[in-house]
């Protein structure tokens, strides 16, 4: 071919791109999550599995059939909807899998709720609202109480088949207070150690604390997400919860300053909630001081529902609702675009090396 | 050290070039020269078919304040005069020169004295050499130098950073001709009446960096300040911001901030055009990129062809998709290597098809955020794309629209692939400023 002949690709600049993608973002998101995952299929065995397989298949099969049905491009690869189904499987209890066959529908119609009311009909991709993993779940605890509140305890070993149930360390705390909490755990290093490595009931995928930092902080040096919201959502619980938690052991009523915010950071989906949904970029605001006033937003209103609320935990129900601020807040923000706040005279002797 | 705040960081792959020495490049046989290498008025021709015209000859005149005038890079005979095809796509009327080879000059004359000359001087031999600005804006250097009275310049800032990817000319402007630069710097700040000077260059350029400090040595009120390495460092509002503090209110010059700033190349044009009252037809070009066999550093005369560029350098290697005039992050994709090197032309770039070089489909935004760290307008690129998109052009402006000098940051860093410096150009388009 003579280089007369030659034709030229012609397109607008700029003509180098990053190689980031929104697959390699959602892929590395969907990694970060294994450790807790592995961590919670430890603990709970095969269900567990079962739950979350249902869950990620379930959302990759309601993408990809909207998306034919709708004439649209199926765009599964990119990650978005296995993720979903990832995070929404992590959310829910493993005895959601059991020998009940009514039971078993219930990841299949979670995982529709996440993906086809929650996303394909708001628009897909980039326009949905909510978070589609947490409307799932909501959508499922409030549907389903009682089996959506039903822990396994958890039983360490590969194949731990154990049937027996017991309660979240959140939900004896609501329940019976923390008395009876110190009765399970025998004392509080042994309360926290069990926190941090996950050895207690609850979704599969938020026990384990040191596996959700192990995940957490991996996004954070890559990137993928910055200190914003994560930092101020626990930072938020951690304050209030110490500042309110406290609650006489007699009369029961509140004494300032006395709770225990540690506990309260790692038990519940606090961890799995703060670094892995409320930064989901979609349903947050993307001015960085809007995200700072989010993670504060989610912080409050879990702190309220864990302190005052009917719910024993109240991070899934907090995200939702700074999710309809989210668009909000980035408009309340000020911004100064560049040359509009006012700059010293500086220059004389020029910049400092 | 100084920088602004935002910005991205693309490999630089100035290593293909930055170490070959500016080579010049022959005549060739035929020149196209167009009567509009600047922002403002079209030159008037002065010449006619079958005319003869030595090198340095005026081919047009400046039409009003803001314009300036074509000279002949060549000496020959006049061929042809009609619109040709540009660069930037659109056909612009030019001068079609047949080089006789003898390249006889119209005379110059060396003027040792020219550091005496007054200021009127000065800007009357930079506005008749033709000399505008030649990092690609092509705004007409006599007007930059002509602030009106109410304006007080107190700085004039040489623009070193070369922030573009590839581009590596004004790098080796400052290694082999550090003087001459440093000469035209204070020919500029004797015009505009300053007695501050700085030159800001991007740390990657040690060597460039430690030619300028010694050739600005004898000056005391000449700085050379090593800047971070950082996209877009080298644009106007962001440089002035890195050296002097600075900040360009939106809508505003850097003139209204006290401060002038030049680029390299310009800088030498002005002091070859002051000192030797030699107009405008020459200037450096890289030709680099990964789909060109030899990438080099040329002194080309101004209306040579890409295509003899190209063949100067070995020629376009197979995988050749893309030839972009300019910088990889702000030229343009070109489709005709039968295109002249105008005064503007910084760079010629041949890239491969493998790679990220254009995008046929792109996504919706997800609102990572990315685009809004990277900003160094501190506006909102994503929300201002997705305005555009939806045809919610008002809304666009609300939010600062105008302020984008399309710097391409935003869309780099997309992961979404979304051509944002398009929609933004595509909304400016559709409404009023």
């Amino acid at each position: 071919m003579s280089e007369k002949e030659r034709q030229f690709i012609v397109s607008v600049s700029p003509h180098i791109r990053s190689d980031v993608t929104v697959a390699r973002i959602m892929w590395s998101v969907s990694i970060s999550l294994l450790p807790a995952l592995g961590m919670g299929l430890y603990f709970f065995g095969p269900r567990a599995l079962a739950v979350v397989a249902t869950c990620v298949v379930s959302c990759l099969v309601f993408e990809a059939g909207m998306q034919k049905w709708m004439g649209k491009p199926v765009t599964i690869s990119d990650g978005s909807a296995f993720l979903t189904g990832l995070l929404l499987g992590m959310n829910l209890p493993a005895s959601l899998w059991s020998f009940n066959p009514f039971l078993i529908h219930l990841p299949i119609l979670g995982s529709f709720f996440a993906i086809v009311i929650t996303k394909v009909l708001f628009g897909g991709l980039g326009y949905n609202i909510f978070n589609p993993a947490l409307i799932g779940r909501a959508f499922l605890l409030i549907s389903w109480p009682r089996a959506m509140t039903t822990w396994l305890k958890p039983t360490a070993g590969l194949l731990g088949m154990d049937a027996q149930t017991t309660a979240t360390p959140l939900g004896i705390l609501k329940e019976d207070g923390v008395g009876k909490l110190m009765e399970v755990f025998g004392t509080r290093t042994n309360l926290y150690t069990q926190l941090f490595l996950g050895h207690r009931a609850g979704s599969i995928g938020e026990v384990s604390v040191i596996a959700l930092l192990a995940g957490g902080l991996f996004l954070l040096y890559k990137r993928y997400i910055t200190w914003h919201i994560p930092i101020t959502f626990l930072a938020t619980v951690a304050i209030l919860t110490w500042i309110f938690g406290g609650k006489d052991p007699q009369t029961g009523r509140m004494v300032l300053f006395a709770g225990d915010p540690l506990m309260h950071l790692l038990s519940g989906g606090l961890m799995l909630g703060a670094f892995f949904m409320a930064t989901d970029y979609v349903t947050g605001p993307s001015l960085r001081a809007a995200q700072v006033l989010f993670g504060m937003g989610c912080g409050i209103l879990t702190s309220i529902i864990r302190l005052v609320g009917g719910f024993p935990e109240g991070v899934m129900f907090a995200i939702l609702l700074m999710n309809c601020f989210a668009p909000l807040l980035d408009r309340v923000i000020k911004t100064s675009p560049f040359g509009t706040v006012k700059t010293a005279a500086a220059v004389p002797g020029g910049p400092k090396a | 050290m100084p920088t602004f705040a935002g910005g991205i960081h693309p490999p630089d792959k100035k290593e293909l070039s930055q170490s070959k020495p500016i080579t010049y490049v022959k005549a060739p046989k035929r020149v196209v020269i167009p009567l509009r290498q600047h922002l403002g008025a079209p030159a008037k021709a002065t010449v006619a078919v079958g005319d003869d015209v030595k090198a340095g000859a005026v081919l047009g005149t400046a039409e009003g304040f803001v314009s300036a005038p074509v000279h002949s890079s060549v000496s020959g005979k006049v061929i042809a005069t009609g619109e040709f095809p540009m660069a930037l796509g659109r056909p612009i009327e030019s001068v079609v020169i047949e080089n006789d080879g003898k390249d006889e000059w119209v005379p110059l004359q060396d003027d040792p004295s020219y550091m005496e000359l007054p200021p009127e001087v000065i800007r009357e031999k930079i506005k008749a050499a033709g000399i505008v600005g030649m990092g690609g804006a092509t705004f007409p250097t006599a007007v930059k130098l002509s602030p009106p009275k109410e304006k007080k310049v107190d700085v004039v800032i040489l623009n070193g950073a070369e922030c573009e990817p590839y581009l590596t000319a004004d790098h080796r402007l400052m290694i082999e001709k550090p003087k001459e630069v440093i000469e035209g710097l204070r020919i500029i700040m004797r015009a505009l009446g300053v007695n501050k000077g700085f030159v800001g260059i991007e740390d990657n350029k040690p060597d460039a960096i430690e030619a300028m400090q010694n050739a600005a040595r004898p000056w005391p009120e000449i700085r050379v300040c090593a800047l971070q390495v950082k996209y877009p460092q080298g644009a106007e509002k962001m440089l002035i911001k890195a050296v002097s503090g600075r900040e360009v209110p939106p809508r505003a010059l850097p003139m209204d901030v006290g401060a002038v700033v030049q680029n390299i190349g310009t800088t030498y044009a002005i002091y070859e055009a002051v000192r030797f009252g030699k107009p405008l037809v020459e200037r450096v070009v890289t030709v680099s990129g990964e789909a060109i066999k030899e990438p080099k550093n040329l002194l080309v005369k101004i209306g040579t062809l890409v295509t003899d560029l190209i063949e100067e350098c070995g020629g376009l290697l197979n995988g050749a998709a893309k030839v972009i005039s300019g910088g990889p992050m702000m030229g343009f994709a070109i489709s005709s290597l039968d295109v002249p090197v105008t005064k503007g032309t910084s760079g010629i770039l041949a890239l491969p098809g493998s790679g990220l070089f254009h995008a046929d489909t792109f996504g919706p935004c997800i609102r990572c955020s990315r685009c809004v760290d990277v900003c160094p307008m501190a506006l909102n690129p994503g929300l201002l794309s997705v305005f555009a998109e939806k045809g919610h052009f008002e809304d666009a402006k609300a939010h600062n629209l105008f302020d984008c000098f399309e710097c391409g940051s935003c869309a780099f860093v997309c992961p979404s692939k979304r051509p944002i410096v398009q929609l933004v150009r595509f909304a400016k388009s559709m409404v009023k400023p």
